[in-house]
C-alpha cells in the first residue's frame, strides 16, 4: 500500500466520533465573523452597523488576490464591526450579527437533489473558478488557503492531476470521514468540477486505510465517474500534509520552497473543499457552514456537527453534552496541529475542522529532559530535516545556521516533538527559528 | 474549568521517554548478565553490583554537590546503564577499589564534566574501561577461570590473545587452540563479564531492535565490516584468525550492539551511522591485529566517538524533494 | 659527541627552515588593517553586546575609524562605556565627540500578577517568543509582559531580574548600560531605552496596551485606557501624545511636573526616583474649590 517515503509517526487514532452521523447544529444567538478566516489579505467589511442581512449575504469582500470574501451564515442585523478574539489568540476585526429567524438569499438552491456535471454543459473553466472565488471558498483542511488561487495556475505551469485529500491523518477528527460516507456523489462531482477548472483528466482521492468503509463506498461510487481513482493509503501521520500526500499518491516530491505543488503537476484540495465547491457551483451556495468534529475523551457525545460559520464554540460544545468538568485544554483543530484556544467565546471559522477538549491530565506536557541525541526526531521528520539541530540553533539564535539547514522547509507537523523521548519542546523553538528566518529572507528580498 | 492550558501544537506526545529507552537497554542486557553470573558466579555479581552502585552514587553526588542542580538525574537510568556496561567490560576478579575508580572516571570525567546526560562526546563506560585498561593493564587482563580448569588464571588465555600470539609468532597452528565456534556462541569462559556469550548478546540486540530502541545501521555495519575485513585477511594470510571467530571473540558483539549504539555519542543519520560503523569495524580489526592491545573495540569506538560531530556536520538526512532538486541541476 | 652534534644540527636546521617559512607566509598573507582599529578596540569594553548596533566591539571599532575618516563620529555611541569611553575613542581618532544624555531601560508594563489576572496557563518552552506565538498569552492583554524572561537572559550586565512576586522584570539602574539587548529581545517591544533624566528622575507611562479602553480596562488594573486626561493636563508642554489608545510621554519635553501622574485614573503613569511627597497644606484656592 502506498504512503510517503520519509519519516512519519503513528499517533493513537482516537476517532471517537467516527460512527456518529452528521447532525445540524442549532443557530447561534449571535454570530461573529472574523475577517481573518483565510491565509492572505484580510477581507474588507462591506456592511455597517444596523444593516439587515440574510443567509448568504456578502459581509466582506476579498482584500486582494490571495484573499476570500465572507458571507453571512445567519439572517439578522449587524450589531457592530469591532474586534473579536479569534482562534489565533489575538483580537482582530470581526463583524457581529444578531440572529433573527433563518431567512436565506433566494439565489441559493436548498434542495438536496444531486446535480451532475453533465446536467450543466454551460459550465466552463472560467465560470467555475469565478463562482468558487465569489463563494469565498478556502482550503477546508485547516490551512485555509483561498481555493481559487490554487485553481489559477501561474503561467507556464500546467496541472496534470487533481488529488483530493481525504486522508484525515489528524487523530480524533472524523469530519471528512463522515462527509465521505454521507455525501459521496457530491464530493465526486466537486472533484469533477475542480478537474474541469484546471483542465485535467485524472483525479485521485487519497484515503487512509483506517477508513475502510469510506474507501469501499467511494471506490464503488467512483466507478460512475471517468478518470477518478480512489487510492487507499497506509496510515501514517502527516499524510494529510500537501507535500506528503502528493508523494504518497503520485510518487513525486515537491522541492523546497518557493516551489509549490503545481510545479510537479498536482493540485491538491481537501475533501471538504470539494464538497463546498459542489455546493457553490451547482447550488449557488457560498461557504457559510461546514462540518466540524466536536470530540474529546471526556466529552459526553463526541459528534460531527454541520454548523454555521461564526457560531461560538461554546454553543457547539453545549450541543455535545457541555464542557466537561476536567477540561484542561481546548483545541481548535486536531491534537497534532490544532491551536489551543483561550476560551469558548471564539467563533468557528472556515478552517475549523474540529473542536477537541482534552482533560487536564492529558493536556499537560511532561517536564523536558536534556536531549540524548537519540536521532528519533531525525527519523520521524517527514521533510528530512534535523529537528534537534534546528531547535538548538533557534534557541541559540543562530539564524544563519538554521537557514542553511532548511528551517523554512519545516511544515510544523509536530512529528519531532511527538516522538521525542526527552519531551523537548522542539517545534516550539523551531517555529521561532522559522518565523525569524522567513523574516530575514523577506527583508533580504525587499532590498 | 478554571484556566485553560495554552501551548503551541502538537498537543499530544507519543509517550516515549528517556527512562523507557535506558531501561530497555538494561533489559536487553539481562540474558547476558545472567549468563555471566552463571559462568563467573559471585565474582560477577560483586563486580556488577559495585559498578552500578558506584556509578549511581557518583552521578547523584556530582549532580547534588558539585553541579548543585535541583533535579535528580539518577532516575533516568543512564547511570545504571553506564554502570552495567562498565561492569560488563571488566574481568570478574577485579579488585573492588579499581571498579570504584573506573566508575568515578566513567561518570565523573566521561560524563559529568561535559554537563551530564546528552553532553558527553565519549561513551562514559568506555572512558572508564579504557582508563582502567591503560592504568592497570595487569589487573585488567587477568581473567579468572572459575568454571573450567584451563591454564592458570594468568593473562594470555583468551581467544583474542591467542589470535594476537598467532600473528606475532607467525604460526597459524596456535589458532587451533581457540575454543570451538559453538562454544563461543553460547558461552566462552575467559574474558570480561560481557564477553561470555555471543548468542545472548545478540538476543538482547534483537530485543532492542524490536523495541525500536536502536536501528540496525550501527550493529550491522560494524559486524559486517569486521566479518568482511577479517575474512579477507584470513584468506590472504592464515595467521589471521577466521572471521567467525573474530566476530564472536572479545567484546565485539557487546561493543557493536550496546556500546557503539549509545545515543549520545553516535551519529544522527542512517548514512552517518553506517560510516561510523564501518570505520569502527576497520579500526577494531586493525588494532586487534597490529596494535599493542589484544582488544581494539573500545579504542575503535572512542576514536569514532570523536569523529561523530564531524560526521553529523557532513551527513545530512535526505531532504524532502532533494531527488528532484538534484535532477534539475543535471 | 657525534650524536649530540647531529641532533643540534638537525633541530637547528628544522628551526631555521620553519622560521623562514613562517616569515615568508606572514609577509605574503599579511592582512593590512588600520592600526587605529586595534587601538580603538582596546579602549572598548569588549562585552560584544551589540548595543552600539554593530556585531561586536571590533565591528564598532572599525565603524568608528571609518566614520572618523569621513569626518564625524556623530551617532556612534558605545552605550556600555558611555561618555568616558567615547572620549577616549575620539582622542585616539583625533576627533571631538558630543554625547547625548545617559539612557536606561524602562519596562513599560505594570501588569503584575495582582493587576492583571491570569486567564490561562502557558505550557511550553520557557520563552517569550514562543508564548507570543500562542497569541495573547496567559493574560487578557495582548501587549503586556509575557514573563518568561527573554530580556533577562539577554542582559549581559546582570541588570535585569525577574521579580517572582510581580512576574515582571526589574531594571537595576546602576548596572544598566542601555545597550538595548533586552529591548530587542522582547517580542512585544515593551522595554524602551529612555533618557535617564536629571538625577535619574523621569515620568513614564507604564503600559503598552493599544486596545480600546474597555478591553484594556478589563485586562489589567494598571492599563492605559487612552482616556486622554494626561494629554489635557500637559497641554502647556505638549509632552504627552495619544496614539492607538495609548499615551506616551516624550522624555525630552517632559518637565517632571507629575501632574499627569495625578490625573491618570488608572495609575498607569509613574514617576521614578522622585523624593517622597510632602503633604502640603491645601491652599486657599483649593479649599474654595473643595467647598464648591
Amino acid at each position: 500500500m502506498k504512503t510517503f517515503k520519509i519519516g512519519g509517526v503513528h499517533p493513537a487514532e482516537n476517532k471517537l466520533s467516527a460512527s456518529s452521523p452528521i447532525r445540524e447544529a442549532a443557530l447561534p444567538k449571535q454570530a461573529i465573523f472574523s475577517m481573518f478566516q483565510h491565509i492572505g489579505a484580510p477581507a474588507k467589511p462591506v456592511v455597517q452597523k444596523g444593516d439587515e442581512v440574510k443567509v448568504g449575504t456578502l459581509l466582506a469582500e476579498a482584500g486582494g488576490f490571495v484573499s476570500a470574501p465572507i458571507h453571512s451564515s445567519v439572517s439578522g442585523k449587524v450589531t457592530k464591526v469591532d474586534v473579536a478574539l479569534d482562534a489565533s489568540g489575538t483580537r482582530r476585526t470581526a463583524i457581529y450579527v444578531d440572529v433573527v429567524g433563518d431567512e436565506w438569499e433566494e439565489s441559493i438552491d436548498r434542495s438536496s437533489t444531486l446535480i451532475e456535471l453533465s446536467d450543466r454543459p454551460d459550465l466552463d473553466s472560467k465560470t467555475i473558478v469565478e463562482k468558487i472565488k465569489n463563494a469565498g471558498i478556502v482550503g477546508m483542511g485547516g490551512a485555509t488557503f483561498p481555493c481559487h488561487v490554487k485553481l489559477s495556475p501561474p503561467p507556464g505551469s500546467k496541472a496534470e492531476c487533481v488529488i483530493i485529500n481525504a486522508v484525515e491523518c489528524e487523530p480524533y477528527l472524523t469530519a471528512d470521514h463522515r462527509l465521505m460516507l454521507e455525501h459521496p456523489e457530491e464530493i465526486l462531482v466537486g472533484l469533477q468540477l475542480i478537474m474541469k477548472a484546471v483542465d485535467v483528466k485524472k483525479g485521485y482521492i487519497g484515503i487512509e486505510n483506517n477508513k475502510p468503509d469510506a474507501i469501499a463506498l467511494m471506490t464503488e461510487k467512483a466507478k460512475g465517474y471517468e478518470g477518478i481513482e480512489v487510492v487507499p493509503l497506509k496510515v501514517k501521520y502527516p499524510q494529510g500534509g500537501e507535500k506528503q500526500l502528493i508523494d504518497a499518491v503520485i510518487g513525486r516530491q515537491v522541492p523546497a520552497p518557493p516551489a509549490i505543488p503545481i510545479n510537479v503537476g498536482a493540485v491538491v484540495q481537501n475533501v471538504g473543499t470539494a464538497f463546498a465547491i459542489y455546493q457553490a457551483v451547482m447550488k449557488n451556495k457560498p461557504l457559510i457552514d461546514r462540518i466540524i468534529t466536536v470530540t474529546g475523551k471526556s466529552v459526553k457525545q463526541p459528534s460531527n456537527l454541520l454548523a454555521r460559520l461564526g457560531t461560538p464554540f461554546q454553543q457547539l460544545i453545549d450541543e455535545c453534552g457541555g464542557l466537561p468538568e476536567d477540561t484542561g485544554k481546548i483545541i481548535g483543530g486536531g491534537p497534532m496541529m490544532g491551536k489551543a484556544l483561550l476560551n469558548l467565546d471564539i467563533p468557528m471559522t472556515k478552517g475549523s475542522s474540529g473542536l477537541l477538549i482534552m482533560n487536564d491530565m492529558e493536556a499537560r506536557r511532561v517536564e523536558p529532559q536534556p536531549c540524548i541525541r537519540c536521532a528519533k526526531c531525525v527519523s520521524a521528520c517527514p521533510m528530512g530535516l534535523e529537528p534537534y539541530l534546528l531547535s538548538k540553533m533557534s534557541a541559540k539564535e543562530d539564524w544563519e545556521g538554521a537557514e542553511k539547514n532548511d528551517v523554512v522547509s519545516c511544515i510544523e507537523c509536530g512529528s519531532c516533538q511527538f516522538t521525542c523521548p526527552s519531551n523537548r519542546p522542539l517545534l516550539d523553538m523551531i517555529r521561532v527559528g522559522k518565523s525569524t528566518v522567513m523574516g530575514i529572507i523577506r527583508s533580504r528580498a525587499a532590498k | 474549568m478554571m484556566k485553560p492550558i495554552i501551548s503551541l501544537s502538537p498537543h499530544v506526545h507519543g509517550g516515549d521517554s528517556v527512562q523507557k529507552n535506558m531501561y530497555g537497554v538494561c533489559i536487553a542486557l539481562v540474558p547476558a548478565l545472567l549468563a555471566s553470573l552463571w559462568y563467573f558466579g559471585l565474582g560477577a555479581a560483586i563486580v556488577l553490583a559495585t559498578s552500578v552502585l558506584s556509578c549511581v552514587f557518583f552521578e547523584w553526588a556530582i549532580t547534588k554537590f558539585l553541579l548543585k542542580r535541583p533535579a535528580c538525574t539518577i532516575c533516568d537510568g543512564s547511570a545504571i546503564l553506564t554502570g552495567l556496561l562498565l561492569g560488563f567490560n571488566l574481568p570478574s576478579n577485579l579488585p573492588i577499589w579499581l571498579i570504584i575508580i573506573g566508575a568515578l572516571v566513567a561518570i565523573g570525567i566521561g560524563k559529568m564534566t561535559f554537563g551530564g546526560l546528552g553532553q558527553n562526546p565519549f561513551n562514559p563506560a568506555l572512558v572508564g574501561r579504557v582508563f582502567l585498561l591503560i592504568s592497570f593493564p595487569v589487573q585488567m587482563t587477568t581473567w579468572s577461570d572459575n568454571l573450567h580448569d584451563s591454564i592458570d588464571g594468568c593473562s594470555g588465555a583468551t581467544p583474542l590473545s591467542l589470535m594476537q600470539k598467532a600473528i606475532l609468532e607467525k604460526d597459524p597452528s596456535i589458532l587451533n587452540d581457540l575454543p570451538s565456534s559453538l562454544e563461543m556462541l553460547y558461552g566462552q569462559t575467559e574474558g570480561s563479564l560481557g564477553e561470555v556469550s555471543a548468542l545472548l548478546l545478540l538476543l538482547g540486540c534483537a530485543f532492542m531492535l524490536w523495541r525500536k530502541i536502536i536501528t540496525w545501521h550501527i550493529p550491522v555495519s560494524i559486524l559486517g565490516t569486521v566479518a568482511i575485513f577479517s575474512g579477507i585477511m584470513h584468506i590472504v594470510n592464515p595467521i589471521y584468525a577466521m572471521p567467525h571467530v573474530v566476530l564472536m571473540s572479545g567484546g565485539l558483539i557487546l561493543g557493536a550492539c550496546f556500546m557503539a549504539t549509545d545515543y549520545v555519542t553516535s551519529p544522527m543519520t542512517g548514512k552517518g551511522q553506517l560510516i561510523y560503523g564501518v570505520c569502527i569495524g576497520l579500526l577494531t580489526v586493525i588494532i586487534r591485529n597490529w596494535g599493542a592491545y589484544p582488544e581494539g573495540m573500545s579504542f575503535a569506538i572512542l576514536i569514532m566517538n570523536a569523529f561523530t560531530p564531524l560526521i553529523n556536520t557532513y551527513c545530512k538526512p535526505e531532504r524532502f524533494g532533494e531527488v528532484i532538486r538534484k535532477e534539475e541541476k543535471k | 659527541m657525534n650524536v649530540i652534534l647531529i641532533a643540534v644540527l638537525v633541530l637547528g636546521l628544522i628551526g631555521l627552515a620553519s622560521a623562514v617559512i613562517l616569515f615568508v607566509v606572514s609577509h605574503k598573507f599579511a592582512v593590512h588593517e588600520d592600526p587605529r582599529i586595534a587601538q580603538v578596540g582596546e579602549v572598548l569594553p569588549q562585552a560584544n553586546c551589540g548595543g552600539c548596533g554593530y556585531p561586536g566591539c571590533s565591528g564598532f571599532a572599525a565603524a568608528c575609524v571609518k566614520a572618523a575618516d569621513e569626518g564625524s563620529l556623530e551617532g556612534k555611541l558605545c552605550p556600555v562605556g558611555g561618555q568616558p569611553v567615547m572620549e577616549q575613542v575620539a582622542s585616539i581618532l583625533g576627533m571631538s565627540v558630543e554625547l547625548g544624555a545617559p539612557k536606561v531601560a524602562v519596562v513599560r508594563c505594570n501588569g503584575t500578577c495582582e493587576n492583571r489576572p491570569r486567564l490561562a496557563q502557558f505550557d511550553g518552552a520557557k520563552s517569550c517568543r514562543v508564548q507570543q506565538m500562542t497569541g495573547m498569552g496567559e493574560t487578557g492583554c495582548g501587549y503586556g509582559c509575557l514573563g518568561c524572561g527573554d530580556c533577562v537572559s539577554k542582559c549581559q550586565f546582570d541588570a535585569l531580574q525577574m521579580n517572582p512576586e510581580t512576574g515582571l522584570p526589574e531594571v537595576n539602574e546602576e548596572k544598566c548600560t542601555a545597550c538595548g539587548a533586552c529591548s530587542k529581545a522582547c517580542p512585544r517591544g515593551i522595554i524602551e531605552i529612555r533618557l535617564k533624566g536629571p538625577k535619574g528622575r523621569r515620568v513614564v507611562v507604564l503600559c503598552n496596551n493599544k486596545d480600546k479602553g474597555a478591553i484594556a480596562n478589563k485586562a489589567c488594573k494598571a492599563s492605559c485606557i487612552g482616556c486622554g486626561k494626561c494629554v489635557k493636563t500637559c497641554e502647556k508642554f505638549e509632552a504627552i501624545t495619544l496614539e492607538n489608545n495609548l499615551a506616551y510621554i516624550d522624555a525630552e519635553k517632559c518637565k517632571m511636573c507629575r501632574k499627569c501622574e495625578e490625573a491618570c485614573p488608572k495609575g498607569a503613569i509613574h514617576g521614578f526616583n522622585f523624593p517622597p511627597k510632602k503633604e502640603k497644606p491645601a491652599t486657599a484656592e483649593q479649599q474654595v474649590e473643595q467647598n464648591v
